[in-house]
């Protein structure tokens, strides 16, 4: 399929109803955007199947070049102990009526239009309130013993149907603009993580640090409690991820559909079997957010939650090595060890 | 709207002693072909039906009242009368709200609204002796029946590993219901599909053939009654849309069975496809549910305002820009699948459009108000308390329409929230409306009026306490379709739970009521809401004679609708 072209015809359209505006926003991420495809899938595929490929084409200069100083090597001493999650953040909040707080740029731009929309619908439902007590009032048969028999007005009818396409397109903006900054690809030397959704866990890939993975099982309730998480949303092992840079965030299904949400990141992708779905997923504060599959999977669909952990690029890089990986963008195994970055040698293994 | 058609009848009624013979017990109601007895049945079974869906909504309000597994086990094991493992018990959440979700849809509401309201008042409305095809239709009525059958044996039977009945949704999607589930159950629930979809089918060429032939002379398209117009729309919408799905289901029996993969990677399939095919049904499907819902209200503003329809074009057409509309709109119900931006952006601006028309709608009904000389009869209260419930769940559907907010809510409480407001308290609302609003006319007896408020006030407590907290669980994160939850989420889950004593509350005074009817209700008159009731059942008798207008009415020049 050629996106391009799609792009055009789809911004032709938006501008023949009237959204010229919106468009400028919207078309450029549009056409630049390359989404969840075969031609994607297949990409990724291919950094599957070699995942240290591409690490070496990058590192071959690099790899002479690594700066001792440079933060993105930097590992923080003393390993890696699992963060303890901050209560109310990036968890349902106890009998909580909204949207939870926002910890990602796409989430925080979202939410101002969540808070706006919230206050449009009920503006609206306000409005018809309003009418039909109004109406109950003043048009009953006590207060209105004979009835009117008028049922045409066109300038009210044009009125009704004029007003709501205005509110409409007033929302279709920011709406449009929204859609595109999520579809903003991640940038080239983005980390990429790779969740897979099972019958009922989740394993999570990182491709760019020697392949290493993290299979992620649901704590029972007690241990979660134990640790001083919340119970039904806590795992074994968490998805750990470097904060404040872009992540190339992939998602699919081992068996049946899975969904890869965290709702404090404004975050959810389906994982389908056959497909690799992409976006990018920011964090902006270091922190533990939690979230549930969103995709009916079968028995324990409700037992395999997600959570993330979002460390400073030291700490993750800790992680990394704790786990027996590589820092994504260094030379490949043999030369981390002599990089000045890595004096802990991978001793606490996986 | 004026007609001659009362002459015609009273003087057929003079004769109904002798040719007005209804056939014996078994061949009335068993082989009928009597579109009001038929009508009936169809009321009957989507009581029955919705009793069912109620019961088993009932356990998962239970079940969810508070956190942890409390009820599943102990029902699993009533039901295969063994002990059971957890993941038994968890399935077993999983075919409740299978089945609850294809009951509700299926068997209570389109029965209910197309099949018992539609056969009932179409033929009548506009001035015809019964439907086009009887036989058909009487058909279209036991498939149903057949289908509500082989769903209930799918509880009966191996689902998967995990314990007996279909656990895939009503939604079914691939590959869960494939080689997700290797049990018969779900083969039995997709066949369940079949039969309701083919009885649909055959009622909407009968509704369409009744509705394009069978008008009585004078009563032309612009003239029919907005419920007429309103079941026009619906039986198009059911004849371009269950085709689909049954494409879309029989593809999942080969893939099942025999060997095809459409819907299975391996083989060069794409579960995504049936997604796409399941909601280029689905959605048409919501607005089979609603559009006659829209119908009912509007006869019932226009009869208790005694003014006409304002804006009778507009409306009708509204309906018919909702149908076309609807069949364009269908992947909103699939923003997280990973589809193109474009993709999404297309599909958040159509959908949005479907505000225009159904705005229109809304604000014509206050306008039908307006200036009228309103009585707050029993239909006319539930009708307004439709409109204001209808807003409520309009308005978090315009929400919803936004792909980029939607990735917060997917497959959240929120949108349980937003299609339970326009369902359960739209549709089932109207279908309360409108029972209340031709109930004598069907059973030549009054209801209470007194149980009929009561009945109401305490349904709208309840069914919004039930819902409107959901809203709440899905904005703070609560995934649906989940037996257990954080315990952040237990306040609103509780509060939901105990509004489902109010609304299970609020039917028992309804069953009373009808009780009532039968054993004390007062005889009513052909004509019992008086004025403002003037399309061409209120010209008959309560109950109707078993063949009406046996002479065509003519319907004059000179009305309003």
């Amino acid at each position: 399929m050629n996106f391009g072209q799609t792009a055009r015809a789809a911004g032709h359209a938006i501008k023949a109803i009237g959204l010229t505006l919106a468009l400028f926003a919207a078309a450029q991420p549009a056409s630049a955007q390359d989404t969840a495809t075969a031609s994607e899938a297949a990409a990724a595929a291919t950094e599957q199947a070699a995942p240290a490929a591409e690490p070496a084409v990058a590192a071959a200069p690099a790899a002479a070049a690594i700066d001792p100083n440079d933060p993105h090597f930097k590992v923080a001493p003393g390993g890696y102990t699992p963060m303890k999650p901050t209560a109310g953040k990036g968890m349902p909040i106890d009998g909580g009526i909204d949207i939870q707080d926002q910890y990602s740029p796409n989430g925080r731009q979202a939410l101002g239009l969540h808070n706006v929309l919230v206050y449009i619908m009920f503006a609206i439902a306000a409005l018809v309130l309003v009418l039909l007590l109004y109406v109950m009032i003043r048009f009953n048969k006590r207060a209105n013993p004979v009835p009117s028999k008028t049922s045409h007005n066109t300038l009210l009818e044009v009125i009704w149907t004029g007003v709501p396409i205005l509110i409409l397109i007033g929302i279709s903006v920011p709406s449009v603009k929204l859609i595109s900054a999520q579809y903003k690809p991640a940038p080239e030397k983005a980390l990429t993580v790779k969740a897979t959704g099972n019958q009922w866990f989740w394993t999570y890939s990182y491709p760019d640090n020697g392949g290493i993975e993290v299979i992620s099982n649901m704590l029972p309730d007690e241990d979660a409690v134990k640790n001083g998480e919340p119970p039904q949303l806590a795992v074994d092992n968490r998805m750990v991820i470097p904060v404040g840079e872009p992540i190339r965030m992939q998602t699919i299904g081992a068996d049946v559909i899975h969904s890869f949400a965290v709702p404090s990141l404004w975050f959810k992708l389906d994982a389908v079997p056959g497909r690799i779905n992409e976006k990018v997923l920011t964090v902006t504060e270091p922190g533990v957010y939690y979230g549930q599959c969103s995709e009916l999977c079968g028995a324990r669909h409700g037992y395999m939650p997600i959570v993330v952990e979002a460390l400073p690029r030291d700490k993750f890089n800790a992680w990394v090595i704790a786990q027996g990986g590589k820092i994504d963008g260094a030379p490949d195994a043999p030369a981390v060890a002599t990089a000045p970055a890595a004096p802990a040698a991978p001793a606490t293994g996986a | 709207m004026a007609t001659t058609a009362e002459h015609f009848q009273a003087h057929a009624d003079d004769h109904h002693a002798d040719h007005d013979h209804k056939p014996a017990f078994f061949a009335r109601w068993f082989m009928s072909t009597n579109h009001k007895d038929i009508g009936t049945l169809y009321l009957i079974f989507a009581i029955f039906a919705g009793i069912v869906g109620g019961a088993i909504s009932g356990i998962m309000r239970l079940e969810l009242a508070h956190p942890g597994i409390q009820y599943l086990g102990a029902v699993a094991e009533f039901l295969t009368g063994k002990p059971v493992e957890m993941n038994s018990a968890l399935h077993l959440w999983n075919v409740l709200i299978t089945a609850h979700g294809l009951i509700m849809v299926f068997f209570l509401v389109m029965p209910a609204i197309i099949g018992g309201f539609g056969n009932w008042f179409v033929p009548i409305m506009i001035g015809a002796p019964d439907m086009a095809f009887p036989r058909m239709n009487n058909i279209s009525f036991w498939l149903t029946v057949a289908g509500f059958v082989s769903l209930m044996l799918s509880a009966f039977v191996p689902g998967d590993a995990a314990g007996n009945g279909a656990g895939i949704g009503w939604t079914a999607y691939a590959p869960l219901s494939t080689y997700g589930s290797n049990g018969p159950a779900t083969d039995f629930a997709i066949f369940a599909l079949h039969l309701a979809g083919a009885a649909s089918i055959m009622g909407a060429i009968n509704f369409i053939t009744t509705i394009f032939n069978m008008r009585a002379p004078g009563m032309t398209l612009h003239r029919m009654p907005l419920f007429v117009w309103s079941v026009l729309v619906t039986a198009f919408l059911l004849l371009l849309a269950l085709p689909v799905l049954a494409a879309a289901i029989t593809m999942l029996i080969t893939d099942r069975n025999f060997g095809t993969t459409f819907f299975d990677p391996s083989g060069g399939g794409d579960p995504v496809l049936f997604q796409h095919l399941f909601w280029f049904f689905g959605h048409p499907e919501v607005y089979i549910m609603i559009l006659p819902a829209f119908g009912i209200i509007s006869q019932i503003v226009s009869t208790f305002s005694k003014k006409p329809v304002f804006g009778y074009l507009g409306m009708a057409y509204a309906m018919v820009a909702i149908g076309v509309v609807g069949f364009v709109v269908w992947a909103h119900h699939m923003y997280t699948t990973g589809m193109s931006v474009n993709t999404k952006l297309y599909f958040t601006l159509a959908t949005m459009v479907i505000a225009v028309p159904t705005g229109i709608k809304i604000f014509s009904w206050i306008a039908t108000m307006w200036g009228g000389s309103i009585e707050f009869r029993s239909p006319m209260v539930w009708a307004i308390g439709f409109i204001f419930l209808f807003v409520v769940g309009g308005v978090t559907g315009v929400y919803l329409a936004n792909g980029g907010i939607d990735d917060v809510v997917h497959d959240s409480y929120f949108v349980v929230a937003h299609f339970h407001y326009v369902l359960s308290l739209g549709a089932v609302t109207a279908l309360f409306a409108g029972f209340y609003y031709w109930f004598p006319k069907m059973s030549g007896r009054w209801h209470s009026e007194a149980l009929s408020y009561l009945h109401f006030a305490v349904f709208f407590v309840g069914v919004n306490m039930i819902f409107f907290p959901q809203h709440f669980l899905g904005l703070n994160g609560m995934p649906r379709r989940y037996p257990d939850y954080a315990p952040a989420f237990e306040h609103w889950n509780t509060v939901s739970t105990d509004g489902y004593m109010v609304m299970a509350a609020s039917l028992v005074i309804w069953f009373a009521n009808i009780i009532y009817a039968f054993t004390m209700g007062k005889k009513a008159e052909g004509n019992y809401w008086g004025e403002g009731a003037t399309t061409l059942e209120w010209t008959l008798s309560s109950p109707p004679p078993f063949h009406q207008f046996e002479q065509v009415p003519t319907i004059e020049d000179n009305d309003h609708h």
